[in-house]
């Protein structure tokens, strides 16, 4: 679907305002219903058994003791899911360990009973044995040819001889003559960068509530950012037909990604289908952390030339990810998005995914990006600054336009980047003063957006209010966006529509809440509903008015006869159409059914001030300033609270939060003690600047705006770091033992 | 489990000497997140809130007795106490969050024993004595004395601490109690670093003393940090001598935290920074 024109996109009511959200009351009074509040009558308690080591085979698993306690309803092990269909073999390898335990926490077993206490109980009674095999959670290490091997024979014909079986494949982007281009340059940086692993942090552990009827019919209440892909993976692991299973989602208190998966649910169907009664499983903090799905950690050797003019004149990168237990880390879109904000005429990424005994990666927002942009973003700003350049200039003359071929192929539409950096430029921030021990730090980040299978149906009511009924679980304010965009499009005000977030029962195929999707692509389908709708109205009105339905026209809530019916008949509102709908034909919906495509890419440019402690290493957060493009912002106080949020999570990302394993491969910080996100007072407020340069392939404009705030921050604070410790920072965190050794190390 | 709520102390002392599996339960914020987790499975919790004394801030010898179930909001509430250990009620101050200052203890925090307790230091430093009640009587013991290691105190079977004597204030005296902490609040001390002091009329330290947190396996009560800025005044010298005495006591571990020279270093840095801030209350000047 094209861009409206632009005449008609300047006209907005309702898109653009700032109504409460109608999840809000809900949430604020403690009424809302999330994954973990919901009962059933004869509900057992569900436990998880997990493996205390890194990598073990296991032998023998007897869980006899435990079926015998009193109380204990079902016990379950790998073996009761049997053969699975190939595509989510490693979905319940993840779910529930086959042979071999690959990270600490993998699930080994599984009960259900009558009480936690009798759960916890028989947890101690189930015995397993096991052949403890060497691990490795390094990346760097995993690569090395003597490394222990977790999968045999998994490797693909992408990568070459001579790398360990943990290398699973390489994929490689770019275009022109790397050599040629550095032999151009005045300068050229070759460094190495690493990251740690980070978990999404969100605040609601994953639970669910499973029932399955004695013929087969199952039901599933969840807290997932997906429940038709919940209903297609576990039916397709417990050898259902997806009609069988209706999922429902609960309310979600965060996802982030890291709800793009399955982990309890099929184990869940499974024990209420042994046990014959409902069964809800809830997970604790440590289980979140140490079995669910964080982001890679990484290993990243940038080489970049420039002159001593500003201009890049060849950027390479290669790129090392350990995704966890299980191939496809997300070191593919890092590889892609590594140098998309520039203009290049040689550039070239290799990307190599590497498994290791960590728990599988899953999705954190833009997945892949921030990391390479950290190596990225880092070295043009050693770049600039070693030739004493603006590093704002640096980007602009640098910077990727409509026309521009990105590194990883398409060549750009209309793209806002352009606009984030000069907003940047002209902004206060940039000249702001600072103190001492302070520096100032900016990066550029991009992200692809996603589109992708889509279905909504609205329905007009008897009384003519609006009922919108969407499959993607509203994660941050879709419910509000969609109501504004069907009373944009209905011309009616805000509170007269409802949205809500159907079970999968209720409609078609839905992708997850995933790749900054829900605003664009459920918006587009609303819009498109409440277009078939309308047309539905205008030909109610022709019919009573006794004229062609071409004659008639939809404006401010009302059908009215136009053209040479102009003013013939006094206009009809929708509440009077659907007050006699019963005569005219009966209920009036309306429904869109999509794939949707035309996601505009989205950049963003983010500026930060800190000043480092230069006796603790300790950095604070002064100031912060988040420049994004979003194409059209439906509820400006939605998109810059998604700034806010990709800023916050960037910048724990940056200063503290990681993934810490034991030599014996165990996760040392399984908890939010030492599992760092930063709390209210470690931050500023987080200002933010929204740019809208209309995306062409929605009929408002609208751009995903949820996950391109996190791809800058690691890179921006990264800068502003160094910039104030007098010493470059290249692995992330920046804890302040790292910050403060660095310090003293460039003392000598 | 069982729930028991005594109403004097002899009545607490006979539940805990006559069970194995028996926990002292007062504000909580340690024992509950315990259970929580399965840490532990006490056979009998015993709240000690309703014995009298428990929850009262009383003035002795010139002192203070805090009952072992005053939360820090309690403390940070009783402007007297704040004007004479502003050290101790700060270092009670920082542990946890709003709602958990609602609860948690002095004496909580020190049974616990934790290495990075927070209060500790601070009590060491101010020469702080417990009274420890049990089947055999009742004893006074330096604060010092309590923890054991990790997550072990030197309480015999039956005991418990009944409430925290801090002694008179001197003139020309004040404490201060600094932690380093990754984050601004929420959080647990990498180092932790309390001191007392007391001043002459030309600001010579006649007295100090000087305690360190989580960088050992207990409170370090650092006599040599206190030695080398007796009889001096806090200049620049004495600052650098004091920093380099506690950076030499520290004997910490490398962990998920922090490393060894890291916590060696900060243990130094926060010595002087808190010296500076108990020389000021000494002055009478705010800090």
């Amino acid at each position: 679907m094209a861009l409206d024109d632009t005449k008609k996109i300047k006209d907005f009511k309702v898109v653009g305002t700032r109504p409460n959200r109608p999840d809000g009351i809900d949430k604020v009074t403690g009424r809302a219903r999330f994954g973990a509040d919901m009962v059933a009558p004869g509900m057992l308690t569900g436990r998880v058994l997990r493996s205390p080591h890194a990598h073990a085979r296991i032998l023998r698993i007897d869980t006899s003791k435990a079926e015998a306690l009193p109380g204990v309803k079902a016990v379950v092990t790998r073996a009761d899911f049997g053969d699975v269909p190939d595509h989510v073999a490693n979905v319940i390898d993840n779910c529930m360990a086959g042979d071999k335990a690959l990270y600490d926490g993998h699930a080994v077993a599984a009960i259900a009973a009558n009480s936690a206490a009798v759960a916890r109980k028989a947890l101690k009674l189930i015995e397993v044995e096991y052949e403890v095999l060497p691990h490795v959670t390094d990346v760097d290490e995993a690569m090395k040819p003597g490394a222990p091997v977790l999968h045999e024979g998994w490797q693909q014909e992408t990568v070459p001889e001579g790398y360990s079986g943990n290398v699973i494949s390489r994929v490689e982007f770019g275009h022109g003559d790397i050599e040629a281009g550095l032999a151009k340059a005045d300068r050229v940086v070759e460094r190495t960068y690493r990251t740690g692993a980070t978990h999404q942090g969100y605040i609601e552990p994953h639970a669910c509530l499973a029932t399955m009827s004695a013929d087969g019919q199952g039901d599933l209440w969840v807290c997932t950012q997906g429940h038709y892909m919940v209903r297609n993976v576990c039916a397709a692991i417990l050898g259902m037909e997806q009609g069988q299973l209706r999922v429902t989602a609960s309310e979600i208190g965060g996802g982030f990604g890291g709800k793009t998966v399955v982990f309890l649910e099929p184990v869940a169907l499974m024990l209420a289908k042994k046990s014959g009664r409902p069964v809800k499983m809830v997970m604790s903090r440590s289980e979140v952390l140490r079995a669910t799905g964080p982001t890679a950690s990484t290993s990243i050797d940038v080489r970049i030339g420039m002159t001593k003019e500003g201009r890049i004149t060849a950027a390479f990168a290669e790129l090392r990810y350990q995704g966890g237990a299980y191939p496809g880390s997300p070191v593919d879109m890092g590889s892609m998005s590594a140098f998309a904000p520039y203009d290049l005429e040689n550039v070239k990424t290799v990307g190599w995914d590497v498994v290791s005994n960590r728990p599988k990666a899953a999705a954190y927002r833009a997945p892949g990006a921030p990391m390479a942009a950290f190596a990225v973003e880092s070295a043009i700003d050693e770049l600039a600054k070693g030739f004493g350049l603006d590093p704002l200039a640096v980007r602009l003359m640098n910077g990727a336009k409509e026309g521009t071929k990105a590194s990883y192929g398409p060549t750009y539409p209309a793209i806002g980047l352009m606009a984030t950096l000069e907003a940047a430029h002209k902004h206060p921030h940039w000249t702001a003063p600072l103190g001492e021990n302070q520096g100032r730090g900016v990066a550029c980040g991009f992200w692809f957006n996603f589109g992708g299978d889509t279905c909504v149906s609205l329905n007009v009511t008897p009384d003519g209010t609006v009922t919108v009924s969407e499959g993607n679980p509203d994660i941050g304010g879709s419910r509000a966006s969609m109501t504004m965009m069907a009373a944009e499009e209905l011309g009616i005000p805000y509170d007269q529509v409802r949205t809500i977030i159907a079970d999968t029962g209720s409609l078609g195929q839905n992708e997850v809440t995933d790749g900054s999707r829900v605003t664009f692509a459920v918006g587009l389908a609303t819009i498109e509903a409440a277009r078939a709708a309308k047309r539905e109205m205008c030909k109610r009105a022709a019919m009573i008015w006794g004229i062609d339905e071409e004659a008639v026209e939809w404006e401010d809530g009302a059908a009215r006869p136009a053209g040479p019916n102009a003013g013939k008949f006094p206009p009809m509102t929708i509440k009077e159409i659907a007050a006699v709908a019963s005569n005219t034909g009966g209920p009036i919906a309306g429904h869109h059914e999509v794939t949707a495509e035309g996601a505009g890419v989205s950049f963003g440019t983010h500026m930060v001030d800190v000043e480092v402690d230069p006796d603790t290493g300790a950095t604070k957060i002064l100031r912060y300033t988040v420049f994004q493009d979003a194409g059209r912002a439906v509820h400006p106080a939605y998109v810059e609270g998604q700034f806010q949020g990709g800023a916050v999570q960037g910048i724990g990302w940056a200063l503290n939060e990681e993934y810490i394993y034991g030599e014996d491969g165990i996760l040392q910080n399984a908890g939010f003690l030492d599992y760092r996100i930063p709390v209210a007072s470690d931050l500023p407020m987080i200002d933010t600047v929204i740019l809208e340069i209309p995306n062409p392939g929605h009929p408002y404009g609208v751009r995903g705006v949820g996950e391109t705030p996190i791809v800058p921050p690691l890179a921006a604070v990264a800068n502003a770091v160094s910039a104030a410790a007098g010493v470059r920072m290249t692995r992330l965190p920046m804890s302040p033992p790292r910050v403060l050794a660095a310090i003293q190390a460039a003392k000598g | 489990m069982r729930y028991e709520a005594p109403q004097d102390v002899e009545a607490a002392v006979r539940i805990l000497a006559a069970e194995q599996g028996a926990y002292v339960l007062a504000g909580g914020t340690d024992l509950l997140v315990k259970l929580r987790s399965d840490m532990i499975e006490p056979e009998v919790v015993v709240d000690i809130k309703r014995i009298a004394g428990m929850k009262a801030i009383t003035a002795e010898d010139g002192g203070w007795r805090i009952g072992a179930a005053v939360s820090g909001a309690e403390m940070g509430e009783h402007a007297s106490l704040v004007a004479d250990w502003p050290g101790v009620v700060e270092a009670a101050g920082l542990i946890g969050s709003t709602q958990v200052q609602g609860r948690a203890t002095l004496a909580g925090n020190l049974c616990n024993a934790s290495p990075a307790a927070d209060s500790v230091p601070a009590m060491v430093a101010a020469g702080a004595v417990v009274r420890v009640v049990g089947p055999k009587g009742t004893r006074d013991v330096a604060v010092i004395d309590i923890p054991k290691s990790p997550g072990k105190t030197t309480l015999e079977a039956g005991e418990f601490i009944a409430s925290v004597f801090l002694p008179a204030r001197g003139t020309r005296s004040g404490d201060a109690y600094l932690r380093f902490i990754p984050r601004t609040e929420m959080d647990i001390a990498v180092v932790g670093c309390g001191i007392s002091l007391s001043l002459d009329e030309e600001g010579r330290v006649t007295a100090a003393r000087v305690a360190l947190g989580a960088v050992g396996p207990k409170v370090i009560l650092v006599e040599a940090a206190a030695a080398a800025i007796k009889r001096r005044v806090l200049d620049e010298a004495t600052l650098s001598d004091l920093a380099e005495a506690c950076s030499k006591a520290a004997t910490p571990i490398d962990d998920k935290r922090g490393t060894v020279d890291f916590r060696r270093h900060v243990a130094g840095v926060l010595a002087r920074r808190a010296a500076v801030i108990a020389e000021a209350r000494a002055k009478g000047e705010k800090a």
